[in-house]
């Protein structure tokens, strides 16, 4: 135990370091973040205005001329001077140190205190953090602009002051933010690791947590900054603030005294406002951007899973054909013949994840689609359904359905035959229903459409089909929601949503892969004997050879792409021909050996 | 589900109460010689006094605020020191016009931001990013600026609305359209472009789901799996940030109240608190807490309507 601490506790520094790594490839790619980088320079000129104001105009902000009143732009004052006489652009500078250095002030406050207890109330919890959640729901029930106004009235018109207390209401955001990212590190395995080998506290915030939330905090505290000016101007621009000093919103207010004199002057310090507030926004849009990307593991995983359908085919000699004995009389109720299905890629190619597959199921046939993890099987069963993911597309071949050909039918008929003729089987039960309807509603909602039934009869229908499913009660599963069920559970309540609308064909795929193994017997059970009772046709999609040795009249067996092999499964299993489907029961044979070690330890 | 909506009312309850508590206790400490706020610099020591009395202003405060906690519960919250007129009328004949405000904004954000966001989502493409800039610079436009534009295009320059003023619902509709759309749409803009970013990623998100190509395998219409399945899966999130911004929008209403000149519960709070009108205060605390209890609830019951699993915890 405590070997294997020490040992994960050498390792915590590596993780950290991997963070910063992954940081400072964030601060690298939002450099190449155009916008971005737009915004930023935007930003940092008008900070760079600001600070050197006294450079860029000769004009005192707060001179007043009663014998330059309201003159336009041009003659000594580049825009001009304002209803008291005074250079508007000399205020516009200047008033861009009260308004940002205002902002900054409340965005500094709310931090702090916001980084501070979200961190104490993250880290070590216990009182701090009830006391801490109840402020914070407190903080943010207040309107801030109500509490700004009666401070102003108790405090006296002072820019100052009226930042901190907003900054203090604002505080909750950096809370949320912070104790939401501490209370998820706080029993990560490498902070653990770290308390184990004796890393103090202070150490421990300082290196592991706060480098994780450092970008968001970021992102935060330029929405603050925005959201503090736009409320310092509007306070100004009511005439709520202190008039002895320029800021934004106080040359607006003057503006707007002034509109119907001299329009323009409302225009100056509008723009100063909307080209920080965009700035500002554009930023943190590219921040948050470049943050989704490095931490977006969803994304990743799913460029993973295309990568892994979009193996390439390589040239292969044809399939090995089993003859059949009992040679089909009628014509097959599924013929697909030389499908190919492609993604065409950014570069204009396209990867081609099935190529010519050809497979005839015949009626009231059980057929195994198997193959490994990427050959290109439930691309094949998507492709029946007309359910391609987006970006995939029938490239070749033709689907022949009950003499149909399902690529030319129009989308109106496909959706008819979808659910009522064909149906589906999903691989993973707990996603593949809709969280937010019963289990009753989903059932009903199909079958009211299919079979034109009423309310009442689908219901009726529902329930006994969830009896025939093997649901123990199926009035309390009924009006169940999915996040209610188990997993097996949810597999039978889809398997009755398949069959429901009776259809000829059922496409099952890896319909007990996601399931605990003794629900995966119970579950080949059900859809054996579904399928005597109904007399249904199923193509089931597999990457396990006992499924198929239970289950499957007709198996095809295939690789990258392709059908390498095919026919009836016993005379399949007992002589395999090709390397890839003999390879696939060694596979099988593989795991009994590797149990004898493990036995041999046990009696020690 | 009943236990906890209770919860959650019990909460807000516990939560009116310390805010209430505190604001009370803060202004009168801060009020300073409340006599003399009234009366002014010209009156005498001795009617500053005899106003004080009269006010009550002398027994301690802890037995004022009991006192005045006892009658606040009965619907009595004094009067205000300035006009004395009942602060419960003051406040309620503005509530109306407030709410009226508010509400329209609520709605018309909703109604846009679902629209503006399932078309970028569903499209793509320039209508993406159209709506995208249109985010930018609704969400980095402070409202009481649009505001102004809008006044200066649509009641100044075209005529077509009423730059100030308040004409109520019942008195005459077309009066009272010419006069809250402008404000409403000064509202609700930085709203529909930060809910129309949510509507979008979330219809984005849902429609790559399994259970979506599963919906279609049964022979679900597109209509259907969109408007049905995909938009209350959507809705959550897009709800929570509405929730969210409506204490934001009585803040904003404040603002927008002055500009457009309407007698709404901004118009007292701006002059209430200039003043010192501590009943006034007092009653606008009340008012505005209890409005966002009510939200609150509303949303967590619309939450557990939209999302089973909420309905648990």
């Amino acid at each position: 135990m405590s070997e294997a601490a020490v040992s994960s506790g050498a390792l915590a520094p590596d993780i950290s370091s991997d963070i910063r790594a992954a940081r400072s490839h964030l601060a690298r790619r939002f450099l190449k973040n155009t916008l971005g980088i737009a915004a930023l320079a935007v930003l940092v000129l008008i900070v760079l205005a600001a600070i050197f104001a006294p450079l860029l105009t000769s004009y005192d902000p707060n001179a007043v001329s009663v014998l330059n009143i309201l003159q336009g732009p041009g003659a000594g004052h580049l825009l001009g001077t304002d209803g008291a006489g005074r250079d508007v652009w000399a205020r516009l500078l200047f008033g861009a140190r009260f308004t940002l250095a205002g902002a900054l002030l409340a965005t500094v406050v709310a931090a702090v205190l916001g980084i501070t207890s979200g961190l104490v109330a993250g880290y070590y919890g216990k009182w701090f953090e009830s006391v801490s959640s109840w402020v914070t729901t407190l903080l943010m029930a207040l309107p801030g602009i109500v509490v700004l106004l009666a401070a102003r009235a108790v405090l006296g018109p002072s820019l100052w002051s009226v930042m901190i207390i907003f900054g203090v209401l604002l505080a909750p955001a950096f809370y949320r933010l912070v104790y939401a990212a501490v209370s998820g590190v706080r029993n990560e395995l490498f902070v653990d690791a770290a308390r184990v080998s004796g890393v103090s506290d202070f150490r421990i915030i300082a290196r592991h947590i706060l480098t994780v939330v450092r970008a968001p905090i970021i992102l935060q505290a330029s929405i603050v900054f925005g959201i503090a000016i736009a409320v310092q101007v509007g306070l100004d621009f009511l005439g709520f603030g202190d008039q002895t000093i320029p800021t934004w919103g106080n040359i607006l207010n003057d503006g707007f005294t002034n509109l119907y004199r001299d329009p323009q002057l409302v225009i100056w310090p509008g723009l100063a406002i909307v080209i920080t507030g965009v700035a500002l926004t554009l930023f943190a849009n590219a921040l948050r951007d470049e943050l989704e990307h490095s931490a977006g593991p969803s994304r990743r995983r799913r460029a993973a899973v295309a990568t892994a359908a979009a193996e390439p085919v390589p040239p292969v000699s044809n399939t090995i054909v089993h003859d059949e004995p009992d040679t089909a009389t009628e014509a097959p109720l599924l013929h697909i013949e030389g499908l190919a299905v492609g993604y065409p890629q950014p570069d204009g190619s396209v990867t081609r994840v099935v190529d010519n597959v050809s497979l005839n199921i015949g009626r009231g046939e059980v057929h195994g689609l198997i193959g490994e993890s990427g050959s290109g099987k439930t691309q094949t069963a998507w492709s029946v359904l007309r359910l391609l993911p987006s970006g995939g597309e029938v490239l070749e071949g033709s689907i022949q359905f009950d003499g149909e050909d399902l690529s030319k039918v129009p989308s109106a008929k496909m959706q008819d035959i979808r659910g009522g003729r064909i149906a589906y089987i999903p691989q993973e039960p707990m996603s593949n229903l809709d969280p937010s309807f019963t289990i009753g509603s989903q059932l009903t909602e199909p079958m009211r459409i299919k079979l034109g039934v009423s309310k009442a009869r689908a219901r009726a229908r529902a329930l006994q089909l969830l009896g025939q499913v093997g649901i123990p009660n199926p009035e309390r599963t009924f009006a169940s929601y999915p996040h209610e069920l188990s997993g097996g559970m949810a597999q039978r309540v889809l398997i009755a949503g398949a069959v429901s609308c009776e259809p000829d064909l059922v496409i099952a795929d890896e319909p007990t892969t996601a399931l605990d193994v003794t629900i995966q017997a119970e579950i080949l059970d059900l859809l054996r004997d579904l399928q005597q009772e109904l007399g249904v046709t199923i193509l089931i999609v597999t990457h396990n050879f006992g499924v198929v040795a239970d289950l499957c009249d007709q198996v095809s067996v295939m690789q990258k792409g392709r059908i390498v092999e095919t026919g009836p499964a016993r005379s399949l299993f007992a002589n395999p021909q090709h390397p890839y489907t003999r390879s696939l029961f060694d596979a099988i044979l593989d795991e009994s050996p590797a149990r004898g070690p493990y036995a041999e330890v046990l009696p020690r | 589900m009943l236990t906890f909506t209770v919860r959650r009312l019990l909460y807000g309850i516990v939560l009116l109460f310390v805010i209430v508590t505190l604001a009370y206790l803060l202004l009168y400490a801060a009020a300073g010689n409340v006599g003399r706020t009234i009366l002014g610099p010209t009156a005498t020591q001795a009617t500053v006094a005899l106003k004080n009395q009269q006010l009550g202003l002398n027994s301690p405060l802890i037995s004022r605020y009991f006192s005045w906690l006892g009658h606040a519960l009965t619907g009595n919250f004094g009067s205000s020191w300035f006009t004395n007129q009942p602060v419960t009328t003051a406040i309620i004949t503005r509530l109306q016009v407030t709410l009226i405000l508010v509400l329209g904004a609520v709605i018309v954000s909703a109604v846009a931001s679902a629209a503006l966001g399932v078309w970028a989502a569903l499209r793509g493409g320039w209508v993406d990013r159209v709506i995208q800039v249109f985010s930018v610079l609704g969400f980095a436009i402070p409202g009481f600026l649009i505001a102004l534009f809008l006044v200066r295009i649509f009641a100044l320059g075209l005529h077509w609305f009423k730059p100030t003023g308040y004409v109520p619902i019942t008195y005459y509709f077309g009066g009272w359209i010419r006069t809250v759309t402008l404000p409403i749409i000064a509202l609700s803009i930085a709203l529909v472009a930060g809910i129309a970013q949510q509507v979008r990623s979330s219809v984005i998100d849902s429609l790559r789901q399994d259970w979506v190509r599963t919906l279609r395998s049964r022979g679900i219409s597109e209509r259907s799996v969109l408007f049905k399945h995909v938009l209350r899966n959507a809705g959550g999130p897009a709800l929570s940030v509405l929730a969210l911004s409506f204490v934001g929008l009585l803040g904003g209403a404040v603002i927008i109240e002055q500009i457009f000149g309407i007698p709404g519960l901004g118009q007292i709070a701006v002059l209430a608190t200039s003043q010192g009108d501590v009943p006034l205060v007092m009653g606008l605390v009340v008012a505005i807490g209890v409005i966002v209890i009510v939200v609150n609830l509303v949303v967590d019951l619309l939450q557990g309507f939209l999302n089973p699993k909420a309905r648990i915890s």
